[in-house]
């Protein structure tokens, strides 16, 4: 079985995103970059099916500017066998995404694409919704388990309230939830390794696809900023301003 | 204009959700019905009917639909919107789960977690963990949006509107639900709470979280938020979370409580009215956000709390 993992190349997770002045966007500029949490999980996942036997093959794609190729590489190192970078320096909205993603998997017969939930720059939780739509396949999204057997993944997924488990007939679509997994650091022999692995260099133009943008940023502004309140002595003051506020 | 409204609820009751949903809708603008899709929702319907500006409601019917299969949801869905000019979903799991699929079938760019809309085709949503807010315009002629309901208001109730069935579609049949298993809790719902006490890893083990983290909640009727470290770890189911990809809440105080403030828990809950953290670091982030702090040992400050109330 082939699995392939989309994995997406965004501001790291410990830097607070900065607007820029003239509200055109977010200062991406000398800011540390990573592989979306959300995509590590996917690929230590993939990974992870492939080392009990169950995948045969790991394929990363990214698609995103020619840095993404260190992103695939990461990827390489922890585990997966070759990449596919689809070059562009646009921005690529989800529909598009999954657009060029359905042409990937219409050239590389996945049984499983694992995606992350969400990625956290957009925060548009979309695009493996979406590919499932496109390609009418069945979804388990945020998923907190994943068992592959017979033809079919059972999903285990985070929902409010609790969990559900859904039953898929392969090939089908997950995306990843936070408790999926702990993904592994590469080791340096595996990062070595990694550099030797093929990735195979993309255009858009490649695909036929038609990825013209939907939206228009109309400006990109500051959230209100919150102050910092008081330090209170101890519990009875803390009690009493708390009455005072009408907030018990 | 017409929108069509996704109902959040559980066959048996409707979702607060979908009230701020349907506030959303209004706000949009044109004529709001509300689709119910379950089994044995008659109550549901009912009390869909019930909220004020909705025209009118659609309930359909079936086992897939039971538990809000998105194949299904999506089939049901997807040949109604030829009456409609939008679909606003609940930025709920069930609503987060649904809406891209059928924007995907209907060739649309879905916007995601609206916490204004501006006009018909402009809407404002946070994005990088609401460290900015974005105003965005779509040129796709039907729009499909989810709503993050701490943004607006729920709709009041003192409608009357009329309830038609409409046929359950079959889904693509490549899906099938195994079980599920649901918190029980007397608590109210994170996301309608007036006041949550939230927990983080300082409290150490899921027989602490429990022993603190209760008696507190239940002398003030509270609900319980974790970080979501202390979910990671074990001490509170993940439900629990608060956070950019768990639960997002505003409720009139929130109490942090050995929660350090990561940037993506400050995400889920920096829109409450007044906050407070516990917290023996002084250092720690959850202090720029708070409106009272207190930095002290949560194992004697909480009880020493929880007896003062």
């Amino acid at each position: 079985m082939k699995v392939l993992v989309p994995v997406k190349r965004v501001i790291d997770y410990n830097v607070k995103a900065r607007v820029k002045p003239d509200q055109s966007g977010v200062d991406l500029a000398n800011v540390k970059m990573s592989m979306n949490p959300f995509d590590e999980i996917s690929v230590e996942e993939a990974v992870r099916l492939k080392e009990a036997g169950t995948a045969t093959e790991v394929v990363v794609v990214s698609i995103g500017p020619q840095q993404c190729q260190e992103t695939l590489r990461t990827a390489l190192a922890m585990g997966a066998d070759r990449g596919i970078l689809i070059k562009t320096d646009d921005k690529v909205e989800p529909l598009a995404v999954a657009k060029l993603l359905k042409a990937v998997v219409a050239e590389e017969s996945p049984e499983l694409v694992i995606l992350g939930k969400q990625a956290i720059d957009d925060d548009s939780n979309q695009t493996g919704q979406m590919l499932a739509a496109l390609l009418d396949w069945p979804q388990g999204t945020f998923a907190n388990e994943v068992k592959v057997d017979g033809g079919k993944a059972n999903v285990t997924r985070e929902i409010d309230g609790g969990l559900q488990t859904v039953a898929l007939d392969l090939p089908a679509i997950v995306t990843t939830d936070l408790r999926l997994n702990e993904p592994r650091y590469a080791s340096l022999p595996n990062i070595m390794k990694a550099k030797k692995k093929p990735i195979d260099m993309k255009e858009i133009g490649d695909y036929g696809v038609d990825v013209a943008p939907r939206l228009t940023t109309v400006k990109v502004t500051e959230p209100p900023v919150r102050e910092a309140g008081e330090i209170v002595e101890d519990v009875p003051t803390l009690v009493s301003k708390l009455k005072a506020k009408g907030a018990l | 204009m017409a929108v069509l409204v996704f109902a959040d609820h559980d066959n048996a009751s409707l979702g607060d959700a979908t009230h701020k949903t349907v506030t959303a809708a209004t706000k949009f603008g044109g004529d709001v019905d509300v689709l119910v899709a379950g089994k044995g929702c008659g109550a549901v319907a009912e009390a869909a009917a019930k909220i004020s500006g909705v025209r009118k409601v659609l309930v359909a019917e079936s086992d897939a639909l039971e538990n809000a299969l998105a194949e299904a949801v999506e089939a049901l869905v997807v040949p109604l919107m030829d009456g409609y000019d939008a679909f606003f979903a609940p930025a709920t799991t069930t609503g987060k789960n649904v809406a891209p699929r059928i924007a995907a079938k209907l060739d649309v760019m879905q916007l995601s977690d609206i916490i204004g809309v501006e006009s018909a085709d402009t809407f404002v949503r946070p994005i990088y963990a609401g460290n900015a807010i974005e105003t965005v315009s779509t040129s796709d002629a039907k729009k499909i949006v989810t709503v993050r309901g701490t943004a607006f208001d729920a709709a009041e109730e003192g409608g009357s509107a009329a309830v038609e069935t409409v046929d359950a579609a079959a889904g693509n049949g490549k899906s099938a639900f195994v079980s599920q298993e649901i918190v029980q809790s007397d608590r109210p719902e994170l996301t309608s709470a007036k006041i949550i006490v939230s927990g983080g890893r300082a409290l150490g083990s899921e027989e602490d979280f429990n022993k603190y983290m209760t008696p507190l909640a239940d002398k003030l009727g509270a609900g319980i938020g974790a970080s979501r470290a202390a979910v990671d770890a074990g001490y509170a189911p993940n439900d629990y979370q608060v956070g950019q990809t768990g639960k997002i809440v505003a409720p009139e105080l929130y109490i942090a409580i050995g929660i350090s403030g990561a940037i993506q828990h400050l995400a889920g809950m920096k829109d409450s009215k007044i906050i407070v953290a516990i917290n023996k670091d002084e250092e720690a982030p959850i202090f720029q956000v708070a409106d009272y702090g207190l930095v002290a040992d949560l194992f004697t400050a909480v009880p020493e709390l929880t007896d003062a109330l």
